[in-house]
């Protein structure tokens, strides 16, 4: 018993560090920055490291956004959910170079109920992932772009 | 960075207090280039903020290099009269790092 557990601590204090340090941050320290999440080249792990998981789709999120931006520098975009217990509200656009835009903290007392705006490279789905009781639900929509707001 | 970016109106209606705030930024996302020299302009942007009210956090987020020049965030909380006061407090990632305060109208 003694013999394992020392393995079990040598090994999380060597390579197992790191890994265990990019599970357990977004759970633990929800209000910090993850360069891992925000960094990521593809949606799917950019979600992953984020929140921990994919989400599913529900119709108790709603994304409003423009079918067509005419310019892609500036798109409004608005997270509602009519859930309870939203705890977080991420946005990702899936062909930006890095899919993340931006995760709202929902603190109890604030509606679930932001509107933003972000930068579009190009036509991409955008999908708004709302973090409610621990379980992640999504909306998605394309909107398309004439003008991309990235490069200039 | 120059203080004062942040331009908040908050107005208190019934039991709630809607606020609307804008931060004046440039939002640079490092995936541009000078036209000059041809190198990328590396990236300059906010990367959180937070906004308390009475001591209590009412909002935060955590931004990338997509969110628009000019960040622009609406959002609605509990609370909040007329005359009470708003800490915001930003980090861009540079490490630069500032609190501002704005009025409920």
């Amino acid at each position: 018993m003694s013999m394992n557990r020392r393995s079990v601590v040598k090994a999380i204090a060597a390579g197992g560090a790191l890994v265990g340090a990019s599970v357990l941050m977004p759970r633990i320290a929800m209000a910090a920055w993850t360069t891992k999440a925000f960094e990521a080249e593809d949606q799917a792990t950019a979600m992953n490291e984020l929140l921990g998981g994919a989400a599913e789709e529900s119709a108790e999120v709603t994304l409003k956004a423009p079918d067509i931006a005419e310019n892609g520098a500036v798109v409004p975009v608005t997270v509602r959910s009519s859930m309870a217990g939203v705890e977080s509200m991420s946005i990702f656009v899936e062909n930006n170079p890095n899919p993340l835009v931006a995760e709202f903290m929902i603190p109890a007392g604030t509606d679930a109920d932001v509107s933003t705006r972000l930068r579009m490279g190009k036509t991409s789905k955008v999908t708004a992932v709302v973090k409610a009781n621990g379980k992640l639900y999504s909306a998605s929509k394309e909107v398309k772009v004439t003008i991309g707001g990235c490069g200039g | 960075m120059a203080k004062g970016i942040l331009k908040v109106k908050a107005k208190a209606s019934g039991d709630k207090t809607k606020v609307k705030l804008m931060a004046k930024h440039i939002m640079e996302s490092g995936q541009r280039k000078d036209k000059k020299t041809g190198e990328l302009i590396p990236a300059k942007f906010l990367q959180e903020l937070k906004v308390m009210h009475g001591g209590k956090e009412v909002f935060a987020a955590n931004l990338g290099t997509a969110v628009s020049k000019n960040p622009y965030f609406a959002f609605n909380f509990a609370g909040g009269a007329k005359g009470d006061e708003l800490t915001m407090t930003w980090v861009e990632n540079s490490g630069a790092t500032s609190t501002e305060t704005a009025k409920v109208k």
